[in-house]
């Protein structure tokens, strides 16, 4: 097995704009990424930083306008990988006359399953999505979410090892993403690579080993969510023994939670750092229980980069 | 079977479910039949006239689905992105292109096929009604198996349609795309005109551009031998069988033409 599901190497893509004098817009600009097999990378940025863009390049829907896409060591497009891979676009939409079970038992013929396979793949797989009856009903009289399950099911109708899916969770109601969380964490566990891309942060932080972070068509940050420099915003003190009246007169009173046995938990924001504090307690008889760094979440941390990307030179 | 093979099957099976389709045949079949209540108020001529109303709208309903299919199976495929699906399936797109032709040439000789039965079917009708004196009064037989060559050739030129619609649909919208064939329907039944245009005009440039579009564009007065046949008049097979390979090799190099295009498409 390659070692690198996906490669990506100074991926970029133009988009000629105006029709007298096109000039180009850069979508994508030298993204250089490699996704190792069995990880589950989130592949994130708001809307319009060129999460699509990278996966209609990776499934040669878009040609680039210079550098590699490669998948499963082999060029995308290349029929081989294709063979391998399953892929659910954004807001999917397949045809309107032809039901749940057909689709699917049209899209598994044309990875050569013989219509006996394919007819019991398909069973198999809307069960794991959760069509039931309605698997007979044509595709036009099917909700968004309905069409999103569909969708994730014919992504996976050839038993693929890299799966992508963009903005899996778009179009789902509560159950829908829950469930969809659960089917990519299934994924995760049958050793497939899974590439999916997300602007809900939750999401990604619930089931990525890696995220790779894009604005502005740039990729500005890649690593294990424990690994990301996440900036420290407070701390979380546990201490016991003293009086919580004691921390009023300090201006602590309003951050302090009293928990039980007479143990208090203080949320010193980012401007008051332990060093200031700890001296004082410590006069005043408190000890120390325990001191965490609380550090930005993953949705902060993303802000923040899209606010830098999104300033002005100066 | 083969990727294309499957794609045209599925591209058929899509197509016949289609309301629009099903009406379509439906008015075509109905027009077939009341062709029959329009002949009886033309003493003499009723044969002749079911016959070229029959044909006539073999030809135009023909013409309608294969336009409005046809532009829809690539450009609504590319509007409605349903296209991201089945390109990331292990699809060439010249495969897409070619599966996508051959499954609408098959829906297309399922309905002319159907035109074609509802016609004879009246045609038959009325031969048994009428009297055996009567019958010898006709240029041909009512149910002369001439027609079928005309409705050949009505079919190889929908075929042709056919292509043009997808070749314009692989690189403009679907409307755009329906305008240019109909435009092309309508040019190609008078594009003998262009050959001639020289002796209309003093301009060599206007007449060197006239005989180039001659030759560029597509020539399809030669597929309508309606007249002929109604007046049971004989078509050679020898007619028929160029008429057939200029359809073609037309049709070859509009799918070449079509597939160059498409292969090199940015689906944004």
């Amino acid at each position: 097995m390659a070692r690198y599901a996906i490669r990506l190497t100074e991926l970029t893509k133009d988009y000629p704009t105006g029709f007298w004098r096109p000039r180009p817009v850069r979508a994508l600009d030298q993204v250089t990424l490699d996704v190792e097999s069995g990880e589950v990378l989130g592949y994130l940025g708001p809307n319009g930083a060129g999460k699509t863009t990278t996966l209609k390049l990776l499934m040669q829907l878009i040609y680039p306008t210079s550098g590699r896409a490669e998948i499963l060591g082999r060029p995308a497009g290349d029929i081989e990988a294709k063979r391998r891979l399953g892929y659910l676009p954004e807001l999917p939409y397949f045809y309107d006359n032809l039901t749940a079970e057909e689709l699917l038992v049209y899209f598994g013929g044309l990875f050569g399953l013989a219509p006996a396979v394919a007819r019991t793949r398909a069973s198999t797989l809307l069960d794991r999505v959760g069509i039931g009856a309605e698997r007979r009903r044509r595709l036009r009289r099917y909700s968004k979410g309905m069409l999103q399950r569909v969708g994730i099911a014919q992504a996976l109708v050839n038993d693929p090892e890299v799966v992508f899916l963009d903005e899996p969770m778009s179009g789902l109601d509560p159950v829908g993403r829950r469930d969809m969380r659960e089917l990519i964490q299934s994924l995760r566990g049958e050793g497939r690579t899974v590439f999916f891309s997300s602007h809900i942060l939750s999401d990604a932080e619930a089931l990525c080993t890696r995220v790779a972070i894009l604005v502005k068509g740039r990729l500005v940050s890649t690593g294990r969510l424990a690994d990301l420099a996440f900036e420290v915003q407070g701390w979380e003190l546990v201490v016991s023994g003293g009086e919580r009246g004691e921390l009023a007169g300090r201006g602590l009173d309003a951050v302090t939670t009293t928990v039980s046995d007479g143990r208090h938990i203080i949320e010193l924001p980012f401007d008051r750092p332990p060093d200031q504090v700890l001296p004082e307690l410590s006069r005043l008889r408190f000890q120390v229980v325990s001191l965490i760094p609380r550090h930005e979440s993953l949705e902060d941390y993303f802000m923040r980069l899209v606010a830098s990307r999104q300033e002005p030179a100066a | 079977m083969s990727v294309i093979a499957r794609i045209a099957v599925q591209v058929f099976k899509e197509s016949v479910r289609d309301k629009v389709l099903y009406n379509l045949v439906l008015f075509a079949v109905l027009l077939i039949a009341a062709s029959y209540l329009i002949g009886q108020l033309t003493a003499g001529q009723d044969v002749k006239i079911i016959k070229d109303l029959g044909l006539a709208a073999t030809q135009i309903f023909g013409l309608v689905i294969a336009v409005f299919i046809g532009i829809g199976l690539v450009s609504k495929e590319v509007e409605r992105r349903s296209i991201y699906g089945l390109l990331a399936k292990p699809v060439r797109r010249h495969e897409l292109i070619l599966g996508k032709y051959a499954g609408l040439v098959l829906t297309l000789a399922v309905n002319v096929s159907v035109m074609a039965v509802a016609l004879y079917a009246v045609l038959g009708y009325m031969s048994w009604v009428e009297t055996e004196e009567f019958r010898r009064t006709w240029d041909a037989s009512a149910t002369d198996p001439a027609m079928l060559t005309a409705i050949l050739l009505i079919f190889v030129q929908l075929m042709l349609l056919t292509a043009i619609a997808l070749f314009f649909s692989t690189f403009s919208s679907p409307i755009l795309s329906a305008v240019l064939t109909f435009g092309l329907f309508v040019v190609g039944h008078f594009n003998a005109d262009l050959r001639n245009f020289e002796r209309v005009v003093d301009s060599p440039v206007a007449a060197s551009l006239a005989r180039a579009l001659y030759y560029a564009l597509p020539n399809l007065a030669p597929f309508d031998v309606k007249a002929q046949v109604v007046h049971g008049h004989a078509v050679s097979l020898g007619y028929v069988a160029a008429t057939s390979a200029y359809a073609a090799a037309y049709i070859c190099a509009l799918l070449l033409a079509a597939i160059l295009i498409f292969s090199r498409r940015d689906f944004k």
